[in-house]
């Protein structure tokens, strides 16, 4: 059976390491918050200027100066600190953030992602994604492994407008995990969910790769 | 007045002078979190039009920067992100509007290479990616980047917690986010803030912004409306 959501968040907290700087996506990747292990030490940032996010505050501590980036009411922690923009994009970029956990509409075997524009529809924008991508040290997708008509995400290359190149480290998928090759060659599935079987996954991959369970 | 002071009595006199027809105005927050709400709802009664607008956000529909949407007083965004906005979409689905998308982090230090007088630098970020159309690569020690350009304008308009009349600024808590670097970026700044306190009684080791950037001072009332009110439920985040 393939990974749920939760799920999904639940192995992809297994890449976090204690003392790390974790910047979450939107979505499943905020869900990862709920399952740190205990006594384990992750500071999460948020690209809005902020280290060491709390969790969402009771009615009466919300307040409108403190916010993620999804533009959620939050709290501090006694450990946080504030800072402007750019000082939040230099730590980015500057590869100062140990990992960062994102979505994705498609990825490919070369660690190509897309997961900001889908041409003809309306774009929202990139928001902090492709500086999370380009600067941030470790890039962890977690992502639906094929579309509800069976169309592989996990592509030879992208055929969405791009959010980076060559940027991705891991792939966790609803079918299981997959490490990208450091050259950029292809791909190796590490993990299958539970009950799914080595055919699922060759039904409904796009992209090369190699067995190393 | 005296030159000693940069105190203006409301939003209106706080902008008085400084407007035109096509003139580009940097305005600060993330979301709703941070902005000019005052001097934006002044710009607003102004009727200034074709204003080319940097923000990280376009407001929500009848407030913040949406409330200039809907007067048609805004030419061309350039932003990060957008979605919070059906008048932004409609306007722009129909021609009506320009956009420019920027990476969050590319337009937060397009606007602090700006301020401090840097015309150009190269970021890693949106290399291969249709932002990087158009624009000039190169590769240092193996790696590519992109050439991207500082950014200045003819106004920006800023929020902070507080200031004195000198025009030292401090933010409070994630509503600091693009507000001190387009103090240093516009031509002139404007900061509004939520308490105008003595000179001498900010702490200078604690002054976020100094006062050189900041033209003017005006202190408002603040709505503050949250875009996502989420709470802590029994269990978990």
């Amino acid at each position: 059976m393939a990974w749920t959501r939760d799920q999904l968040a639940e192995r992809a907290a297994k890449e976090l390491k204690d003392g790390y700087y974790v910047n979450l996506g939107i979505g499943i990747p905020t869900l990862v918050a709920n399952h740190i292990p205990a006594g384990m030490t992750v500071t999460l940032q948020s690209e809005n200027g902020m280290l060491g996010m709390g969790p969402f505050p009771a009615e009466a501590e919300i307040d409108a100066d403190l916010i993620n980036a999804g533009k959620q009411t939050i709290t501090e922690l006694d450990e946080t600190a504030y800072f402007s923009s750019s000082d939040s994009f230099a730590m980015i970029r500057g590869g100062h953030i140990d990992l960062t956990i994102l979505g994705a509409m498609e990825v490919a075997q070369n660690g190509d992602i897309a997961n900001w524009m889908i041409p003809g529809k309306l774009v929202k924008g990139m928001g902090g994604a492709m500086d999370l991508v380009a600067g941030v040290k470790r890039v962890v997708v977690v992502m639906e492994h094929a579309n509800k008509h069976g169309e592989s995400k996990v592509l030879k290359a992208c055929t969405l407008p791009l959010t980076g190149t060559q940027v991705v480290n891991l792939i966790i998928s609803t079918l299981g995990v997959f490490e990208v090759k450091p050259d950029g060659s292809g791909l190796i599935l590490k993990e299958l969910a539970p009950d799914v079987t080595l055919d699922d996954v060759a039904r409904l991959t796009d992209a090369d790769y190699e067995v190393g369970l | 007045m005296t030159s000693a002071s940069k105190i203006y009595t409301d939003a209106k006199s706080a902008l008085d002078g400084l407007l035109f027809d096509g003139m580009t105005v940097m305005s600060g927050g993330f979301g709703l979190c941070g902005i000019p709400e005052n001097l934006i709802a002044a710009l607003r009664d102004s009727g200034t039009k074709g204003l080319t607008v940097i923000s990280n956000n376009a407001g929500v529909d009848g407030f913040g920067l949406g409330m200039l949407l809907n007067t048609r007083q805004i030419k061309k965004m350039i932003s990060s992100y957008v979605g919070e906005n059906k008048e932004f979409e409609r306007q722009y689905l129909a021609g009506e509007l320009e956009l420019e998308f920027n990476p969050q982090g590319t337009l937060a230090e397009r606007i602090r290479a700006g301020g401090a007088g840097i015309p150009g630098f190269y970021t890693a970020t949106g290399y291969g990616t249709l932002v990087a159309e158009g624009k000039e690569t190169k590769d240092f020690n193996g790696k590519n980047y992109v050439l991207e350009t500082g950014l200045v304008a003819d106004l920006s308009i800023i929020k902070a917690w507080k200031g004195d009349a000198r025009g030292n600024l401090i933010f409070r808590k994630t509503a600091r986010n693009f507000n001190p670097m387009m103090a240093t970026a516009g031509k002139v700044c404007v900061a509004e803030v939520e308490e105008i306190v003595p000179v001498g009684a900010l702490d200078p080791d604690h002054i976020h912004t100094p006062g050189i950037y900041v033209d003017r001072i005006v202190q408002g009332t603040f709505e503050k409306r949250i875009e996502q009110r989420t709470i802590r439920q029994a269990e978990g985040v």
